[in-house]
């Protein structure tokens, strides 16, 4: 998992069905310190995260895992809200 | 699922025979203000995209083979959307 900050939202028209109903966040990846770290990343949200939040940010197939269906080809998704990291 | 920008796409004769069907573009990754960012790679098109369409690139070839419903063909990265509107309310910068 990747700590991101939420800075945008993408809409698609043309896009997979699967991806109906789902929201997709810009997501800037961040270090331990809150600095910004590699280019940006479009996730699906799942947790109903707002711009500006920070979040946490499952990559690769465990992405897949909060979705209801069973797998869905998604390879970023917000899995949780951060309140606070201690340091 | 990254940001990119198709800037053309690639006509191949000889090809593998699992890439039939598939339209393969040229891509450049692209930070939310249009600016080109990384190398251009190659994807395959499940969207109908067009040189100049923003896009969103998967870039897993798991996700690739579910999309596709085909375990042979030999790519890991796939437009799965093209980008209507982009709102960035959080100007963070790298």
């Amino acid at each position: 998992m990747l700590l991101g900050r939420v800075e945008g939202h993408v809409w698609a028209t043309r896009k997979l069905d699967v991806f109906m109903g789902k929201k997709l966040m810009v997501v800037q990846p961040l270090n331990e310190g809150l600095e910004a770290v590699s280019g940006h990343i479009v996730a699906v949200d799942t947790v109903d995260a707002g711009i500006g939040d920070i979040v946490c940010l499952a990559t690769s197939k465990e992405a897949a895992v909060p979705m209801a269906e069973k797998l869905i080809p998604v390879d970023a998704a917000i899995v949780g809200v951060v309140d606070r990291v201690d340091r | 699922m990254i940001l990119c920008k198709v800037t053309g796409s690639v006509v191949s004769t000889k090809k593998d025979e699992h890439f039939q069907g598939y339209k393969i573009m040229s891509v450049t990754p692209i930070r939310p203000d249009g600016s080109f960012f990384g190398k251009p790679f190659l994807a395959i098109d499940a969207t109908s995209s067009g040189k100049g369409d923003t896009v969103l690139v998967i870039k897993d070839g798991g996700s690739l083979q579910m999309i596709t419903g085909s375990k042979k063909i030999p790519e890991n990265a796939i437009i799965a959307g093209v980008v209507d509107n982009l709102e960035i309310a959080v100007s963070g910068g790298q």
